[in-house]
């Protein structure tokens, strides 16, 4: 726990000089004349969580899209190792928001595992060696009992779970998170978290999550975003939750900001972390 | 082939089977309806079923091309022409905003029309028609070896290609993440089935070729429950309504195109019978 207060208290828009960590700057998208992005600059440490909130339309998932490199954007993102040195682009893990797939489809989480670690064609050879490997991925995310299920027969938070597994292996630098605005029971939300937080702490990766749920933003993130086609502001949960343009934004919505205001900041995160427990 | 002729003949002392053009007409059946089975799979997973179908639309104008410029065998223009056709509306798609739906509609609707303007030039279309029904009994033997060498390709390249088909039906963004070029696949993709499609039009026919990209694996998801069963299913499928739509075909004096369709709807509503029955 005071591991946790630590974090919290590490100043977000700290020099990239020592640390491995990734930044993002000077992003911009346009889509025609209308400017999504503009001017997005954002430091990344690795073990650090950053939240990135902000009202529908903002642009949250464009951020996390631009920086996969599916859109076309301006800006560069930069990645450096602890040692300093520049690696060039990070290896990015992804769990995307919407699945448009088709519910019905045959398809197995084993399938999908197979098809994204190999090249044998899975509908020939479905290689059984790798199954021991999928099983360990699975663990991780507490869903190796869903090996042998069609996707489409997975509830929302299971499937959520699957996704992070897939985007675990191999173990990427950057982990990019797109929670879905709903189909996730609060069960699963809340396990769905749990198991960020033991990666942030396990593995050193930086990860960004797209959150819809302030109160889950307040008690995990180290580092959060308010982001509404430019970073209105950053920094630490309290810092950001206290902030009069955040109470601007959303509205009477966020409790949490009113409570992190009537308490003093390491009160505040060091009861919360508590009642999460 | 005279090996393969005495094959079959012990092999299936019928008949039907006696006629040289049953002998063919059932190799070619052997031959392609596996390969409808295999594609069928993602055209359904990805729901394109309207692709397909503007893919035959697409033909009709590469046939009519192919006639009147006269330059190449028609068989090679019809498929460069499918192929640009499926590139270009694969690239429009991925780039317009307007829906796929809508793009793939006009494409398609572009196509027929074009198709049947060059068609009636000079009141020629008659000549023409016999691509609406297809005939699988007139396949020759030169065309049977032609066959076995693009479904060789076509099942190499679905060995190469499918992974990543499978992925991207999964969500684009997390197929980028895994470094997979969208373009690329889907450009893949729909020229695999771009020349399929032209080659086996002329047994097939227009009106209906879509169907056997539909059909069996419509038909074989609802009995499967993994890429791998699906596949078995999706080939049998094809394979058995190919078969029996044939021997149906002539012995009851129909079109053999026409009749493996209803066989394969008639297997489609089999297993939906089987999975609601199964989930209830």
């Amino acid at each position: 726990m005071f591991k946790n207060i630590m974090h919290h208290r590490a100043a977000s828009a700290d020099d990239c000089a020592k640390l491995c960590c990734t930044k993002i700057e000077h992003f911009g998208v346009k889509a025609g004349r209308l400017t999504i992005l503009d001017d997005v600059n954002i430091h990344i440490h690795c073990g650090q969580l950053t939240a990135i909130i902000g009202p529908n339309g903002a642009g949250k998932s464009t951020l996390l899209r631009s920086i996969l490199g599916e859109i076309p954007h301006s800006g560069s993102l930069h990645y450096a190792d602890a040692k300093g040195k520049h690696t060039g682009h990070p290896v990015i893990g992804y769990v995307p928001q919407y699945l448009r797939f088709d519910l019905s489809a045959p398809t197995s989480v084993c399938d999908i595992f197979m098809a994204c670690l190999t090249n044998k064609p899975v509908w020939l050879w479905p290689s059984k060696s790798l199954r021991p490997r999928i099983e360990k991925s699975l663990d991780r995310v507490h869903a190796a009992h869903l090996i042998d299920r069609r996707l489409g027969a997975l509830s929302g938070g299971e499937l959520q779970r699957v996704l992070l597994a897939l985007a675990l292996d191999p173990m990427p630098d950057l982990l990019l998170l797109d929670e879905p605005v709903s189909g996730v029971d609060q069960n699963g939300l809340e396990l769905f978290y749990e198991i960020v937080a033991e990666l942030r702490e396990e593995e050193d990766m930086a990860i960004i999550l797209i959150s819809h749920d302030l109160n889950m933003v307040a008690r995990h993130a180290d580092q959060v975003v308010l982001l509404d086609h430019h970073v209105v502001t950053s920094g630490t949960p309290d810092e950001v939750f206290a902030d009069e343009r955040t109470r601007e934004i959303f509205g009477m919505l966020a409790g949490v900001s009113a409570e992190a205001e009537a308490r003093s900041g390491q009160d505040y995160v060091a009861t919360d972390v508590a009642k999460g427990e | 082939m005279d090996i393969v002729y005495s094959v079959l003949d012990t092999l299936l002392p019928f008949e039907w089977a006696g006629h040289m053009f049953m002998k063919n007409a059932l190799l070619a059946v052997l031959l392609v309806t596996p390969l409808f089975g295999l594609l069928s799979t993602m055209v359904v997973s990805n729901r394109m079923a309207f692709f397909s179908d503007s893919l035959g639309h697409g033909a009709f104008t590469g046939i009519a091309i192919g006639a009147l410029v006269g330059l190449v065998s028609p068989l090679v223009s019809l498929i460069i022409f499918s192929v640009v056709f499926a590139l270009l509306i694969t690239w429009i798609s991925n780039r317009a905003k307007a829906s796929t739906d809508t793009i793939i509609g006009v494409f398609s609707s572009m196509a027929i029309a074009l198709g049947l303007m060059l068609m009636t030039h000079g009141g020629s279309f008659n000549k023409y028609s016999a691509y609406l029904v297809g005939d699988i009994l007139s396949v020759t033997p030169d065309e049977l070896l032609g066959l076995l060498v693009v479904g060789g390709l076509v099942v190499l390249a679905w060995g190469l290609l499918f992974n990543r088909l499978l992925i991207l039906s999964i969500n684009a963004s997390f197929a980028r993440s895994r470094g997979i070029s969208v373009m690329l696949t889907e450009g893949l993709f729909a020229s695999l089935l771009a020349v399929v499609v032209s080659i086996s039009i002329q047994w097939v026919g227009i009106l209906i070729i879509n169907a056997l990209l539909v059909l069996p694996a419509a038909a074989a998801r609802n009995i499967a429950n993994s890429v791998k069963e699906y596949h078995v299913a999706s080939v049998g499928i094809s394979l058995l309504s190919g078969i029996t739509g044939l021997i149906l075909a002539y012995e009851l004096g129909m079109a053999a195109g026409a009749t493996i369709v209803v066989v394969a709807s008639v297997l489609f509503f089999l297993t939906l019978a089987i999975s609601s029955r199964r989930r209830r």
